[in-house]
């Protein structure tokens, strides 16, 4: 089997029997990144130095019989995870020269377990988008058609598993940004609950939206990187303290008698029919497999992108105000304080990351507050409702990812608003908190991939998991491959 | 006309926590700029803040002393403006629901009844870092050091209460009193641990209508506070009586001339678009943590000051002299422990204490001379084993070598002599030798007496006790 | 709803934003229809709805009050675009 092509378990297996070693896996890897890269732009940044001598003391732990299911693994982590010494852009001119002095806990924790990273992936600036083409570092391209976007913000993360320029990846999901791109791309991404992974050391878009979650080829691996990533930080005081479970060994328990809701919310007559058709075949393999079927709503979702771009934007706007020239960043040639801070801040940041950020200003100023951010707060919470009473009557629901498979580059930059309308089926569920996962399960008419959406009960990871690996086990999308 | 100043003061405390208030850096005041910080308090991408519990004990701590209700779920803001001593672009703060609220605090003004301040609320906040400007070496631009950056503070924020610039300070003091006695705050306004702002408009007598109101920064001694409200209100009056209005804005209070000057590079309207922080989660204080707290605060000023007067008999002076400090009253109380005389353990605290402290520079807390071996002198001179006199030689030298009183007398062979056969000897040798003085006392000028006390006192080197000297005096010069 | 050349300067000044003419008349234009399609909100009676801040329920998340060591200057400073000894540097702030 060829090193590339390998899930984790797979090459886990391979460096555990000695058939391969991690400086033969990362070699690879490095090899297929400079052949593929210039077609696709998964990077930002590659770093292959320390990557091939991470690779050689992975090798020595192999040797003295220690190797965890990531030791010597390839991977490679989206440029909004900060790493200590490398530099980490966040997909922003703003953040050129950035060299972290501390490492994102997520990371850490991945490091810790002996993986090895291949270099920092590309996203859209700050995570602000849909298509990866707002970032300054170029736009990455569909493995599956590059003359499509990936999806975005974590574009870079699922082009680069899709185009198998790394075993597996990390990415971030405010609005989709995993679980999009993911389905854009033909990979598995997982959201887990708000507090379930640290955000500590993650470059903030939306803090009450953000989650950290992997990339992966196949659900076990997501199940694996879950368990790796997961699990209480004191330096977040939003990481929940609850302990992780295994949630490998809860893959095979299989989906008979699985109550699954259809939100009808989510199959409008707008779906793009390749997307509609493999809906409903992704329903007649789970019922095949035993699960029921219950017919559910979840009312509110037509006000989900408004109350996203309220809330979004508006803890955006205070989050970004950091980056002022004084400490680290870009800083403009200006002439006193406030021409410091207004050259420095825009020169550095892109054109939807002003919007957003003018945006939320906008939101929170003097005399509107009440209007947008509180209204979007309390519409949230009928948003939350929602899921809360429709999961007495569910275990899991099932949709789509997106309205449509991947779109062609430069079809949406010019409208904002059409933009955000494509985050429809994605944003619900990082207002609610809960968990979902985006898993391969067709190809539209043009060859492009399509996703389906599994969302879980707060804290139901095991559930979604548990489902995503048996609809995998009974088909065979998840095994195609992106020719490139 | 006449006009009626009306005053409200922002007072901010820094809190005596070993940490910042979301991070673990170091509070210590001085070090090298900016090697105090870490990602959070430096306001890196990436970093979160995560409260000090400590932060959270003191603050109830300062609103149950100041009688404001403890709020039973606060949160955190976000307060959004840009200025280079403020790394995250915004200060985290307490807007809607801060952690105390209604409080007050009676202060007492001479000649006056008590008179109620309320004390609107109390919230936490992080502080911002330092400016440092007039360096050769920053090249006519500003230096920032962000060490003081996310230092704990609470801001108690008063009512439009206080008439008067005397009634401000005096209510300022008593505030600093109590932060500093239940020991969260050092109280050091040279350092800025305690710092005022104060809002003060003007409106004529009798009207309901407040007047617009200045804020003024920076008046970081009582002295200044005094002058700075002073100087407010008299330029206000004559803004207005010169038909100009007063605008709402920042005045900044220059120590140097006693005057208040407009900051103009705060001119531009704030809009601080404060709105809770996502990055902190709900505090919820129960019950039982109230009550928890109630029960460690130590008894406070006025308490005590009642129970000096009540138990031990003070004079209302005393107790209010003695309950300047927390460690005062705590060494007076000690010395009553020692020696159950109250008013002398006060007078001598009052008195020699407070003297050898001002000459040496030294504070309560390290007073060589202990509560305990106070109350042994005392108990030396109460027994009419030293003679008051001689008790303030044996205090010099108790303070040099911090010996006790009982062997510094015995070293010293200083015991009082009472013994009445000793006393007459010496007695008949000074008249013998004075028979002049004898004639004179003889002949009526009796103030002669002191003449021959002195002698005695004299000869016994000052050991011979004074009562007995007097009685056996008058009995021999009678003749 | 209406956005007008003045209401985005407003905004850019409070947000530190210089915008180029061209940028000022494409955010106003975008910005309205943004705020347009949010305003479909008020469709809604939310009278009595407590706000969420947070999906999943979190209270009370403390650290103890110990000092844990500072990153060091270099570290801090490394960063900065401009410094004077061990200062960040900027340019002069009157008061």
């Amino acid at each position: 089997m060829n090193i590339i092509d390998m899930t984790i378990h797979e090459m886990h297996a391979a460096l555990k029997g000695r058939q391969i070693s991690s400086v033969e896996a990362v070699t690879s890897m490095l090899q297929r990144i400079e052949s593929v890269e210039p077609k696709v732009g998964s990077f930002i940044t590659v770093t292959s130095e320390q990557a091939l001598s991470a690779a050689k003391s992975a090798d020595d732990d192999i040797a003295r019989g220690v190797c965890g299911q990531l030791t010597g693994i390839p991977l490679a982590i989206k440029d909004i995870f900060l790493t200590e010494g490398t530099r980490t852009t966040c997909g922003s001119r703003i953040l050129e020269n950035f060299v972290p002095p501390y490492s994102a806990s997520s990371w850490e924790k991945l490091h810790q377990s002996g993986a090895v990273l291949l270099g920092k992936l590309n996203q859209d600036e700050f995570a602000m988008g849909s298509s990866n083409e707002s970032s300054a570092y170029g736009t990455t391209r569909n493995p599956w058609d590059t003359s499509c976007i990936p999806g975005g913000s974590s574009g870079g993360s699922a082009a680069a598993v899709a185009a198998r320029e790394a075993t597996a990846t990390l990415g971030t999901d405010t609005g989709g940004s995993i679980r999009q791109p993911a389905s854009h791309c033909g990979c598995v991404g997982l959201k887990p609950t708000y507090g379930r992974v640290s955000r500590y050391g993650v470059i903030a878009y939306a803090s009450s939206l953000d989650q950290v979650g992997p990339l992966t080829r196949d659900v076990t691996d997501s199940a694996i990187m879950l368990e790796a990533i997961a699990g209480y930080d004191p330096k977040d005081s939003t990481s929940v303290d609850t302990p992780v479970p295994d949630y490998r060994s809860a893959l095979t328990h299989g989906v008979k008698g699985l109550r699954i809701g259809l939100p009808k919310e989510y199959f409008i007559s707008g779906l793009d029919p390749d997307v509609q058709k493999a809906m409903e075949s992704a329903i007649d393999t789970y019922r095949r497999l035993g699960a029921e079927f219950v017919d559910i709503s979840l009312p509110h979702t037509d006000y989900a992108v408004a109350t996203y771009y309220l809330i979004a934007t508006a803890e955006a706007s205070s989050n970004l105000a950091r980056y002022d020239g004084v400490r680290f960043g870009h800083r403009a040639e200006a002439d006193g304080l406030l021409d410091m801070y207004t050259k420095s801040r825009s020169d550095g940041f892109g054109t939807e990351v002003k919007r957003r950020i003018m945006l939320g200003t906008y939101a929170l100023s003097s005399g509107y507050y009440d209007a947008y951010y509180v209204k979007a707060q309390k519409v949230r919470t009928l948003i939350m409702n929602d899921f809360i009473k429709a999961f007495e009557d569910v275990d899991v629901m099932l949709t789509p990812v997106a309205p449509t498979p991947a779109f062609k580059i430069g079809e949406k930059i010019n409208d904002p608003l059409q933009m955000y309308l494509s985050d429809i089926f994605t944003i619900p569920v990082n207002l609610a908190g809960t968990c979902a996962m985006s898993l391969p399960a067709g190809f539209s008419a043009s060859g492009l991939p399509i996703g389906l959406q599994l969302i879980g009960k707060p804290f139901g990871e095991e559930t979604i998991l548990k489902a995503g690996y048996s609809f995998e086990q009974a088909t065979e999308w998840h095994n195609r491959k992106a020719t490139i | 006309m006449k006009y009626q100043p009306v005053i409200g003061l922002e007072v901010h405390v820094q809190l005596l926590t070993n940490t910042k208030i979301f991070c673990g850096c170091s509070t210590k005041f001085g070090a090298e700029p900016n090697s105090q910080t870490c990602p959070v308090c430096l306001g890196l991408p990436g970093a979160l803040p995560v409260l000090n519990k400590k932060v959270v004990e003191f603050a109830i701590k300062a609103g149950l002393s100041t009688n404001c209700s403890i709020t039973p779920r606060s949160i955190f803001a976000r307060k959004n403006y840009f200025y280079p001593d403020l790394p995250k672009g915004y200060q985290i703060s307490q807007f809607e629901d801060p952690i105390c609220q209604w409080g007050w605090l009676d202060i007492k003004v001479e000649g006056q009844e008590l008179k109620r301040i309320g004390i609107t609320r109390i919230h936490m906040e992080e502080d911002a870092g330092k400016l440092v400007h007039g360096d050769s070496e920053m090249n006519d631009g500003s230096g920032v050091d962000l060490n003081r950056a996310c230092t704990p503070l609470l801001e108690v924020v008063s009512e439009p209460d206080l008439r008067t610039s005397d009634e401000a300070v005096i209510y300022l003091k008593q505030l600093h009193q109590i932060v500093t006695w239940l020991g969260i705050c050092d109280g050091n306004m040279e350092e800025g641990s305690f710092r005022c702002d104060a809002n003060v408009s003007v409106m004529p007598v009798g009207s309901d209508k407040l007047g617009t109101r200045a804020e003024i920064k920076n008046v970081n001694s009582f002295k200044f506070v005094k002058q700075a409200i002073e100087y407010e209100i008299q330029r206000q009056i004559e803004l207005i009586e010169d038909g100009g209005t007063v605008v709402q804005e920042t005045r900044l209070f220059d120590p140097n001339s006693g005057k208040t000057r407009s900051m103009r590079s705060k001119e531009e309207a704030h809009d601080y678009r404060y709105f809770p922080d996502p990055d902190l989660v709900p505090l919820v204080i129960s019950d039982e943590w109230i009550e928890r707290t109630r029960q460690e605060l130590p008894e406070l000023p006025e308490q005590r000051q009642q129970r000096f007067m009540a138990e031990l008999g003070l004079p209302l002076y005393d107790a209010e002299v003695l309950t300047a400090s927390r460690a005062l009253a705590d060494y007076f109380e000690a010395g009553v422990a020692a020696h159950d005389n109250a008013k002398a353990v006060a007078n001598w605290v009052m008195g020699e204490i407070t003297r050898a402290l001002n000459d040496s520079g030294a504070a309560i807390e390290i007073c060589p001379v202990s509560p305990t071996q106070l109350g042994g002198l005392l108990k030396l001179i109460d027994s009419g084993t030293i003679s008051g006199k001689i008790a303030k030689t044996v205090f010099d030298e108790m303070w040099k070598s911090g010996k006790a009183a009982h062997i510094i007398v015995e070293e010293q062979g200083l015991v009082q002599v009472s013994d009445s056969s000793a006393i007459e000897s010496i007695i008949d040798g000074i008249m013998a030798a004075n028979t002049g003085q004898v004639e004179e006392y003889r002949g009526g000028k009796e103030k002669v007496f002191g003449f021959f006390v002195g002698q005695v006192m004299k000869v016994s080197k000052g050991k011979a006790n004074p009562s007995v000297v007097n009685e056996l005096l008058l009995n021999k010069l009678k003749g | 709803m209406k956005m007008t050349i003045a209401d985005v300067e407003n905004v850019a000044r409070l947000a530190r934003l210089e915008l180029s003419p061209e940028d000022k008349e494409l955010f106003a234009v975008q910005m309205a229809a943004i705020l347009g399609y949010v305003e479909k909100l008020n469709e809604l009676n939310t009278e009595g709805i407590v706000p969420t801040s947070h999906a999943v329920p979190m209270e009370n998340a403390f650290r103890k009050d110990e000092v844990q060591p500072s990153i060091g200057l270099g570290r801090a400073l490394a960063n900065a675009p401009r410094k004077t000894g061990t200062f960040f540097a900027v340019p002069k702030v009157i008061e």
